[in-house]
């Protein structure tokens, strides 16, 4: 059942798929002014970048777009049409509903796969560090361990820092391939109770993160599940196993990189400096970019002998966000413009790890003077150089990379190079525990009780997570920007990650100087209100949208909204919070969005996924899912209806919420757990 | 004709709606798919073994033992049940396909919600009902047979807004409907404050498959009242489709598991209106149709069902049907009262000549609503005077006893017990939508003329608030009581004739038939042979006719030939002997709708009542809703004896197995209501003052074993009478 007060606002698209794409034969796809700027100067330089191949791709195969293509079996590519005869079927027989459902599935599983195994990279990483294996790391964050442990049910006692990380990362890998049906310690140990139950009886719960993805391989092999709930069901399974491996990444990150504060930094293609060394970080394992921005002042002597003025780091999609977390490291750009960080010309390395790094960028930076460097065995690049990386020779491989980077720099000199002069303030570092020391200013007790009190005073009307990628269906950074102002004006609380982070700090989202500008009277009193309270703590001010970190830092969002279900004594589905991916591209975006309607939350996605093709798993996704779940997909590729639905769906959790609690005082009943 | 012609002329051959089909059958599927997860889930974790069932009710799982037969009483039963309805999810997309598909929606979500119950009797916080108790289904069992209640709403889904939810809602009360509400619509109703409830017969069931309960409610009318065996799925559909008015209105956004869970609805009879603009290829004709216009979907829906109206629009301020009949007005939303010894007040029906009246004529002695102030103590003498020319004095009585009914049927407005022993109260609400005083005489004219057109031509109310016109006036209507009870002492079953029947219930219950006497009220506590006897007078061919009483068969236990006749024809054969006066040989049947019921408990050697306000266990080792559930639709169980309260204190109180002496156990409820008028017949009966006392009740115990050595020392004379099971 739809889940908005005004009836007129439907869970269906209210752009027909044909137009979707607006001016679908121009290249200026962004809203960036760097962006804009980048592509206007090379417009005719016969550079292709991803702009000009959305171009290319248009019009795209309905089929596909609609999910009704199934290449599972070789027998394919089979495209279902109608809703009798021999052509609505698959040449198995498997049904619209089938293709779509196992489609769709399979990109739930894609993303599980990405998130959850950079989270083991990280534990190999903690569990080396524990046993003494290497030198490059070692728990930084203790507090944050015995945390950690605490909530996985580790008792830290008698037991040394090392002894309790050994005991921590083999939990955590046990969460990988646990052999009992029990489920993964890292979902449960942070659901509200209703949420287990939920996920028990539905049989949602994955017993192991590997298990879950190979099984809902197998169950979508051709001539195996045919059921669309079961399908969608696996899939959703796939959806926490990627929340359990998003989870496991960020506590152990933490534990290993330490917990971020907020940091003042900078964002933009403004940032590169065309006299320094260009260090761009790209991907998103935290722990080699991390060991870089940590060497780089002791190398910076080496730049400057090479006639640089030092060392510039900045970042590219979530391994950028990730040090910029914890180390204020600028951004360059987010995913859509990678390339064109290339473009500068000032780029003198590029080092790549894993996830949303586009093959393209060898290919771009043969016209510069930019080396491409891979360092995950899973993700190479031809063309490009790699240098393995692992946690036992970390701070080695930096130096070599950085020393690379130099040289580069050194054949850079004298060629030409167009840095536009724009970037924006950015204060980021939020992380739950950060917020948290924030609101506890207002209320020491239970900090979270400062926000709600906000909420249920009616002067903010919720918390709005945003997240994703960039997809050229949408203007690059376009539905991100406007919906995210929308929201901040009606008076809503952001917090984000990942690109869309990203696109909201090359926008000066995050610079506190524009919080009266962008935000609605009362959540600007708010914010106004908790830097007063933080001045000490808080050098330059807060910003209007909370940077909460790298896409598997999505488990910080679950969390924030779990301890506000706790805190007003419900199950999440009553909480007014809603998501969104402006611009969902990855199959990450699938995992994260059905981890989050699993969580009981609407959430909104700006880009369409392959699903329409079958009315029965769209009802699924949108419709049926909040029945059973409270949580539910909101597709809307138009961002001012989006911004509507989205306020929408927080009003109404508001006005049921009242009508309950009006009820529950009238009838002189606990409160209704109804949703 | 076949139950399957009821469809004819819904689907245009060449233009079948085909996208409404393939909604209905993949509802299904999502539905049975996810009713096979959480019931494969549950298995694992609780264990095929565990015991699976709602509260208070004596058929199992009832969709299920309705359409199915089979008698769920254990997780491990469900899978197989669940299987039969998946594979009757077939792939074409033809209109009996969707019907079947429907069906399994509904088993799936009976499922679905029969495992919430698993932990926990009460799943939902008030006012969300869930699953509805056996005992509300029989308590307006009468009020559906009699057509006070002409049908049956669903309303799944969500209005526009809340403000036009709640006009559709008044609308739909205000035609006495009883509503079923599932999703939104509920919450929009509560913020609007309409009032809902059991006490309102509108139900705010949940969210989701909760709906299923309003199927789960309809089906039980079959089994209690039509006496329809479980399992008789075509009796049963036939059943629905003739006796249970009811249709769909679905409101906002569709999605495919309602369009199935609709089209499960459509599979027992009952059509389905939506607010929703629908497709060419999504219409059936006269089934599932489109009415976007809120002033037109309530006219629609009861016109594709045939719904008969039976309540009349009266023009007063409030609301007024036999929804808000159960309303009570608490102290907090209480703007003043009348009675209740705190104030005079009285009421009286007197039949009047022609030339002392004039009808419609509503005259207010004595200061108006307005001119009291909040909390008054008010006094009150409301005079209906009455001409007609088949009128009797007998009647007036009957007719009094109406102002009960009548005065309660107003949306805040408050009305207990009769005469001068009346208390009456009106809410802050109804004062602030400007209620008057003259407004109770509107009522009582119009529902007098519309009810008892046959016996009543002219009406005038005259409403006495000023204090000494009301004393003036009680005066003269205590004269009235004194002279109506010394007649009433007459009336006894030797004394009369003709004995009259009721038939009312076979529209429910086809198969029932009460007799009624002096002294023996209608089971459903609602119908006297005074009643009766007006009745005839204004139908002579409806539900009440006399019936001559003749020379006795067995004086003693209460049978007549006459009777027996009566019995056999108009029971259609299922009943040949009936006696009156006993429970143990050839008892009067009953219907299903009874206030309580009797119970012999041998270890006692005498009888327990159970009543339907008490949900606990009793010493039959029976609940109510058990016990219910084993006699009802029309069948003669010995043993066991469906009555009304006021049957407690007849002199014709089972008097062949030995009267009020029998009564070994009651509910303490139902002590504290009858005390006194019953230890008055119980003295009378020579079996002592206070003999209430010596009969058992909950707080002795819930079982024989328990009450025994309890009427031991109370030396109850039960135990030393004969044996009531006879030689």
């Amino acid at each position: 059942m739809p889940r908005f007060r005004d009836t007129e606002l439907s869970l269906s698209p209210s752009v027909p798929r044909k137009e979707r794409v607006k001016d679908p034969k121009n290249i200026m796809r962004s809203v960036d002014p760097a962006a804009l700027e980048m592509l206007a100067h090379y417009k005719d330089s016969g550079i292709i970048t991803g702009y000009d191949r959305y171009v290319a791709q248009q019009p795209q195969c309905a089929f596909g777009y609609e999910g009704v293509c199934c290449k599972i079996c070789i027998q394919g590519p089979c495209r279902v049409k109608g809703m009798e005869g021999a052509k609505s079927k698959g040449v198995c027989g498997a049904h619209d509903y089938t293709i779509v459902a196992r489609n769709i599935s399979r990109l739930a599983a894609g993303g599980a796969s990405a998130h959850s195994d950079h989270g083991r990279e990280i534990v190999y990483t903690l569990l080396a560090a524990a046993r003494g294996e290497t030198g490059d790391f070692k728990v930084k964050d203790e507090e944050k361990l015995r945390r950690v442990a605490a909530n996985v049910g580790i008792s830290a006692e008698g037991k040394d820092v090392n002894a309790l990380a050994e005991e921590v990362a083999l939990a955590a890998l046990n969460d990988f391939g646990n052999i009992t049906s029990e489920p993964c310690r890292w979902l449960t140990s942070y659901l509200t109770d209703g949420r287990k139950k939920k996920f028990e009886d539905c049989n949602i719960a994955p017993t192991s993160i590997d298990r879950a993805v190979v099984n809902l391989l197998h169950s979508t092999h051709m001539g195996v599940d045919a059921d669309p709930v079961n399908i969608i069901f696996t899939g959703l399974r796939a959806g926490l196993a990627d929340y359990t491996g998003m989870h496991i990444s960020t506590d152990i990150s933490d534990i290993v990189l330490g917990t971020p504060e907020p940091c003042v930094s900078e964002a933009n293609l403004g940032v590169l400096k065309p006299k320094k060394v260009n260090i761009i970080l790209h991907g998103h394992n935290p722990m080699l970019s991390q060991t870089l921005v940590d060497i780089g002042p002791e190398m910076e002597d080496e730049a400057k002998a090479a006639g640089a003025e030092g060392i510039q780091f900045s970042g590219i999609c979530c391994t950028g966000n990730e040090v910029l977390m914890r180390s204020g490291v600028p951004i360059a750009t987010n995913f859509s413009s990678q390339e064109l960080a290339i473009m500068t010309g000032v780029a003198d390395l590029m080092i790549v790890d894993v996830q949303c790094i586009m093959p393209s960028i060898r290919a771009v930076a043969e016209c510069f003077n930019t080396k491409i460097v891979t360092t995950m065995s899973n993700s190479k690049i031809p063309g490009s150089e790699h240098i393995a990386f692992d946690e036992k020779h970390a701070v080695e491989s930096a130096r070599t990379v950085i020393r690379m980077a130099i040289d580069s720099f050194k054949q850079r000199q004298g060629k030409e190079y167009f840095v536009p002069d724009v970037k924006s303030k950015v204060i980021a570092g939020f992380s739950v525990e950060s917020i948290m020391n924030l609101f506890s200013k207002i209320n020491a007790d239970v900090p979270m009780q400062a926000l709600i009190d906000e909420i249920e005073a009616g002067r903010i009307k919720g918390v709005a997570f945003f997240c994703g990628c960039n997809n050229l269906e949408s203007v690059h950074d376009q539905n991100h920007l406007e919906i995210v102002k929308g929201l901040l004006k009606e008076n809503v609380f952001v917090i984000t990650t990942g690109c869309s982070a990203q696109a909201m700090a090359k926008a000066g989202i995050m610079d506190p100087a524009h919080v009266d500008e962008l935000c609605g009277e009362n959540l600007a009193a708010f914010l106004h209100k908790l830097e007063e309270l933080n001045k000490d703590t808080l050098t330059d001010g807060l910003p209007s949208a909370f940077h909460v970190g790298s896409c598997v830092d999505c488990s910080r969002a679950h969390d924030f909204l779990t301890l506000m279900a706790k805190t007003m004594g419900v199950d999440t589905p009553k909480v007014p919070y809603v998501a969104t991916a402006p611009e969902a591209m990855s199959e990450k975006a699938i995992s994260i969005g059905c981890g989050f309607v699993a969580d009981g939350v609407p959430t909104h996605v700006g880009t369409m996924p392959p699903i329409e093709g079958s009315a029965c798993v769209y009802d699924i996704a949108c419709r049926i899912a909040s029945d059973v779940y409270g949580g539910y997909f909101i597709f809307e590729t138009d961002y001012a209806k989006a911004t509507e639905k989205l306020l929408a769906a927080l009003e109404y959790r508001t006005w049921k919420m009242g009508v309950h609690k009006a009820v529950a005082e009238k009838f002189d009943a606990p409160l209704t757990q109804n949703y | 004709m076949s139950f399957e012609e009821i469809y004819n002329g819904a689907v245009e051959e060449g233009k079948e709606p085909k996208r409404l089909f393939k909604q209905a059958q993949e509802g299904a599927i999502i539905a049975t798919s996810y009713a096979e997860i959480l019931l494969t889930q549950a298995i694992k974790k609780y264990g095929a073994e565990t015991e699976l069932h709602y509260p208070d009710t004596a058929y199992y799982l009832p969709v299920i033992s309705a359409l199915s037969g089979e008698k769920v009483e254990t997780l491990g039963q469900l899978p197989a049940i669940l299987n039969k309805k998946r594979a009757q999810i077939f792939e074409p997309l033809t209109f009996e396909n969707a019907r079947l598909a429907g069906e399994s929606t509904l088993f799936a979500a009976e499922i679905i919600e029969a495992l919430k119950y698993i932990e926990t009797d009460k799943p939902y916080e008030e006012p969300w009902l869930g699953f509805i108790g056996d005992p509300v289904v029989r308590k307006y069992g009468i009020k559906m047979v009699d057509w006070t209640i002409p049908g049956e709403a669903i309303i799944l889904g969500r209005a526009k807004d809340s403000k036009s939810a709640a006009k559709i809602v008044a609308k739909l009360m205000g035609q006495g409907m009883m509503l079923f509400l599932s999703d939104e619509v509920c919450e929009q109703l509560l913020e609007e404050n309409v009032k809902l409830g059991l006490d309102y017969i509108a139900y705010p069931l949940g969210n989701f498959t909760q709906v299923v309960h309003a199927a789960n409610y309809a089906l039980r009318a079959g089994m209690m009242f039509g006496n329809i065996p479980l399992g008789e799925t075509e009796n049963q559909r036939d059943y629905q489709r003739r006796r249970i008015m009811a249709f769909g209105i679905h409101l906002g956004e569709r999605d495919e598991v309602k369009t199935a869970a609709e089209f499960g609805c459509i599979y027992l009879g009952f059509p389905i209106v939506t607010d929703q603009v629908l497709a060419e290829d999504e219409e059936l004709n006269d089934w599932y149709v489109s009415e976007p216009d809120y002033d037109k979907i309530v006219g629609l829906a009861m016109e594709i069902r045939g719904v008969k109206l039976t309540n009349i629009e009266i023009d007063i301020p409030i609301n007024q049907g036999p929804a808000f009949e159960g309303e009570t007005i608490r102290k907090g939303d209480m703007y003043y009262e009348m009675g209740n010894n705190k104030s005079e007040a009285f009421e009286l029906v007197r039949m009047v000549d022609a030339d002392h009246i004039e009808d419609g004529k509503i005259t207010v002695v004595g200061p108006e609503t307005n001119e009291f102030n909040e909390g008054d103590k008010v006094p009150i003498g409301i005079v209906v005077d009455i001409y007609g020319r088949k009128m009797q004095e007998d009647f007036e009585g009957v007719l009094e006893r109406r102002v009960h009914y009548f005065i309660n049927y107003g949306e805040g407005l408050w009305h207990v017990n009769q005469r001068d022993t009346v208390w009456m109260r009106v809410s802050k609400d109804a004062i602030a939508k400007g209620f008057r005083f003259h407004d109770y005489g509107e009522i009582l004219i119009a529902k007098y003329k519309q009810e008892y057109s046959a016996i009543v031509d002219r009406v005038q109310v005259t409403i006495y608030t000023d204090a000494e016109e009301v004393s003036k006036m009680h005066k003269v209507a205590k004269e009235v009581y004194t002279a109506r009870d010394n007649r009433l002492k007459e009336l006894r079953d030797e004394k009369v004739d003709t004995f009259y029947s009721c038939l009312l219930c076979q529209s429910f219950a086809p198969n029932h038939v009460c007799i009624l006497t002096p002294e023996h009220v209608g089971l459903c506590g609602a119908v006297s042979w005074l009643d009766a006897k007006a009745a005839y007078e204004i139908d002579p061919n409806g539900a009440n006719q006399p019936v001559e009483k003749g020379e006795p068969i067995d004086e003693e236990k209460g049978q007549w030939q006459t009777c027996n006749d009566y019995f056999y024809k108009e029971s259609h054969q299922n009943l040949e002997i009936v006696n009156l006066y006993t429970m143990m040989e050839f008892p009067a049947s009953s219907c299903g709708c009874f206030e309580a019921i009797m119970a012999v408990i041998f270890e006692c050697n005498g009888i327990a009542i159970a009543t339907r306000n008490h949900t606990g266990m009793t010493p039959s080792g029976m609940t109510f809703s058990t016990l219910a559930g084993s006699c009802g639709g029309g069948v003669q169980t010995p043993g066991f004896l469906g009555i009304g309260r006021a049957y407690l204190t007849s002199g014709k109180f089972i008097p062949a197995d030995g009267g009020r002496a029998r009564i070994v156990w009651m509910p303490t409820e139902l002590k504290e209501e009858i005390r006194d008028e019953f230890n008055a017949a119980c003295e009378a009966d020579g079996l002592g003052p206070n003999f209430i006392d010596k009969i058992a009740d909950e707080t002795v115990g819930e079982s024989a074993e328990e009450i025994l050595p309890w009427l031991e020392e109370q030396g109850h004379p039960a135990l030393t009478m004969p044996d009531i099971m006879g030689e």
